[in-house]
């Protein structure tokens, strides 16, 4: 099963050197003459006003923690899954209970307003 | 002449495949934890922390652990950089983060840590460790049979785990609503 | 079933190399052929866009260069090879730098566990679905990257939206994929393309999709791949009008067309995973008997499925990101949830198990029926409700029909 990963391994190396070829080449053909004005950060055309920040949003911070939430339930599922064809009554009891209690904090979410505005 | 040199000073054996790859991954992980506790940005700290995780998969993966080493991938790599890579983007001031590495601890940080080092060394390697178990099922049974028992014999911790996502859900809305 | 790497590597031993020379050996020109699909790939799918595109907008597309305009992509890639590399001033180099190459990298690792035929495949892992979910976290990292390191709001707002679109469809598409997994025990895509198979009198033709059995599953993970490979109706983030072209503003030139390439070869892939699942990825009429036959279904059923996200993409407009983010959240993770539970439970009944199979597939008609009910009505009375809250009371009853015009 390890040869697998080797597989796996070698891919990833060449999967990265491809693309960094095909930059190297565009860089190596393309010209170069750096300006001030051409490095300058793009603004639809006008000077960049003030310092470059971005005003805090919880809003993506709860997105970003209520997807880690179901990504933790999903990677439980799958083993579960996997067995499901050996599982008795109880095992299938466990898992829905399991689905149902995450199905009522997603709904929990909605009514507090979490997934309100993007 | 050779004989006598190689008695003097005995040559480590050429690495088999895996532990070539072993040494190449642990290499990456070391290198990406120095980066985490050393490089003076922020970001970049986050992005040595992403090159430990996959450091850890790999080895995850090395030791034919595959279920634990894609997870890994998935939820620290995919959820847990994703907010922290947040919480250092929406913190206002960071952009520039260059903070200064030295304080004036360093000297006690240090013999703290080497001593620490030693602890854990002699630790585990004095520990009798419990030998693998040869009869595990291999392969994809052996991840049929950890989902069997997350609902038979861990049941219990398993539901626990349910309502403890639930009380994380519960409680970034209370954090997120106080601002 | 062809075994592309113990033939290669049997090969390779009789030649009387030592057996881990000839598997590395195996290995990388497997991988090389993988990695090289890719670019290759990426011109057939722009050109097949264009040409789908245009015909849906009435008008010819590139048919200039080459016979049907087949050269056109390839002129668009050396051009792009030839742009000066600009790097804006305080750009971050390293993220700067690796941002594009990841999410070409994070593409080109999903490859290896797609089934081209009956044991094509890079390498059958255990754990095949979860990997190509693990792949997709990389591509996401890699949208933050770029925002952040181009050191320019515009880019930063974009990556923001960008990840928090990828994130919220990323969930309902990772449980749609746990459908066929239950219906087949097996995390492994070749096992998953080869449990697709219909014996009709002892002769497989081929066509016992999952797809037959889950539709709206199929539909949902289709919906969700839409939206992870930023393909309308849900590219508000890299539509021209709309924040000067997102979190790719400060790049040019090669790495431009790496994020390109990256997106492009995205979206097909996902296509043929949902091939794959849901759709029997290689299988079809006298594949048992003529194994090769596998990769000509595969690719027929792999464009098939890119046309159609082609045809979705020129019909339908954009949609507003907050009815984006309401739609996976509210409507999609609900539904597909549901689906499990019924599926879950469906499965177990002790019945045959082609009863179990109707079961779960009217279970699909009547949950999506449902919850569309239910959200429906849900969603109606909000519109109406801040409609309500926008329409200025002094105006309602008093407005009249505007006078006939006589002559001009």
């Amino acid at each position: 099963m390890l040869n697998n990963y080797a597989f796996v391994l070698i891919l990833s190396v060449l999967a990265f050197v491809l693309p960094t070829t095909a930059v190297v080449l565009g860089w190596i053909l393309g010209p170069k003459r750096p300006d001030p004005i051409k490095v300058s950060t793009y603004e639809s055309g006008v000077e960049t006003i003030g310092d470059t920040w971005v005003q805090f949003k919880a809003q993506y911070y709860l997105i970003g923690l209520i997807f880690l939430i179901f990504d933790v339930e999903v990677i439980f599922l799958f083993p579960i899954a996997l067995a499901y064809q050996q599982l008795t009554l109880f095992g299938v009891v466990a898992t829905v209970t399991f689905v149902v209690i995450l199905l009522m904090g997603l709904f929990l979410e909605w009514r507090k307003g979490a997934l309100e505005w993007q | 002449m050779m004989d006598i040199l190689s008695q003097l000073f005995p040559l480590p054996p050429i690495p088999t495949v895996p532990q070539a790859v072993f040494i190449l991954i642990a290499l990456v992980t070391v290198v990406g934890a120095l980066i985490v506790a050393i490089a003076p940005n922020l970001y970049h700290n986050a992005l040595g922390l992403i090159v430990a995780f996959f450091g850890a998969a790999g080895i995850y993966a090395l030791l034919e652990a595959e279920f634990l080493a894609v997870s890994q991938v998935l939820i620290y790599v995919g959820a847990i950089s994703t907010l922290i890579t947040f919480a250092i983007m929406l913190t206002r001031g960071m952009m520039f983060g260059r903070t200064s590495r030295n304080n004036k601890q360093v000297l006690t940080a240090a013999i703290m840590s080497c001593l620490l080092f030693v602890t854990l060394w002699g630790v585990i390697g004095h520990v009798p460790w419990p030998s693998v178990f040869a009869d595990l099922p291999n392969g994809e049974a052996i991840i049929a049979k950890l989902g069997e028992l997350f609902v038979t014999t861990y049941m219990i911790p398993f539901e626990m785990m349910a309502l403890l996502l639930l009380v994380a859900l519960a409680g970034a809305l209370m954090l997120a609503r106080d601002k | 079933m062809l075994n592309w790497s113990a033939a290669l590597s049997q090969f390779l031993m009789n030649l009387g190399l030592p057996q881990e020379v000839a598997l590395g050996i195996t290995f990388f020109i497997g991988a090389l052929v993988l990695a090289s699909i890719g670019p290759v790939l990426a011109l057939v799918l722009i050109h097949i866009t264009r040409k789908v595109i245009s015909r849906i907008q009435d008008r010819l597309g590139p048919n200039r260069l080459g016979p049907w305009g087949i050269f056109q992509s390839a002129a668009d890639a050396v051009k792009l090879l030839s742009k000066e590399d600009i790097r804006p001033a305080e750009a971050d180099v390293i993220a700067y730098t690796m941002a594009p190459l990841l999410a070409v990298f994070g593409v080109i690792m999903s490859l290896a566990v797609i089934p081209f035929a009956n044991g094509l495949i890079g390498v059958d892992l255990n754990v095949g679905v979860l990997y190509l979910v693990a792949l997709g976290s990389i591509g996401i990292m890699s949208a933050l990257m770029a925002g952040w390191s181009s050191n320019n709001k515009y880019a930063l707002l974009a990556g923001f939206r960008v990840v928090a679109q990828l994130l919220s469809y990323e969930i309902p598409m990772v449980l749609a994929m746990l459908g066929p997994v239950l219906l087949v025990g097996s995390m492994r895509m070749n096992q998953i393309a080869a449990f697709q198979r219909l014996e009709i009198a002892g002769f497989n033709i081929g066509a016992g999709y999952t797809a037959f059995i889950i539709p709206a599953m199929a539909m949902i993970f289709f919906i969700s791949a839409l939206a992870e490979s930023e393909q309308t109706p849900f590219d508000l983030l890299e539509a021209e009008s709309e924040l000067i072209a997102g979190f790719h503003i400060e790049y040019s030139g090669m790495k431009f067309a790496m994020f390109f390439l990256a997106q492009f070869l995205n979206s097909f892939f996902l296509g043929a995973i949902m091939v794959t699942l849901f759709f029997g990825g290689w299988q079809g009429p006298f594949v048992d008997q003529l194994p090769i036959l596998g990769v000509v279904y595969f690719l027929i059923k792999c464009f098939a499925v890119y046309v159609v996200m082609q045809w979705v993409r020129g019909t339908f407009p954009r949609v507003r990101i907050d009815q984006m983010m309401d739609f996976a959240w509210k409507v999609l993770v609900p539904l597909v949830l549901l689906l499990i539970l019924w599926q879950m439970v469906a499965l177990k009944l002790p019945v045959p198990t082609w009863i179990q199979y109707v079961s779960v597939f009217v279970g699909n008609i009547v949950v999506v029926g449902i919850v569309l009910g239910v959200l429906g009505r849900y969603f109606r009375g909000e519109q109406l409700r801040t409609k309500r809250a926008f329409e200025p009371k002094s105006l309602i009853g008093t407005m009249q029909p505007a006078p006939e015009t006589a002559g001009d």
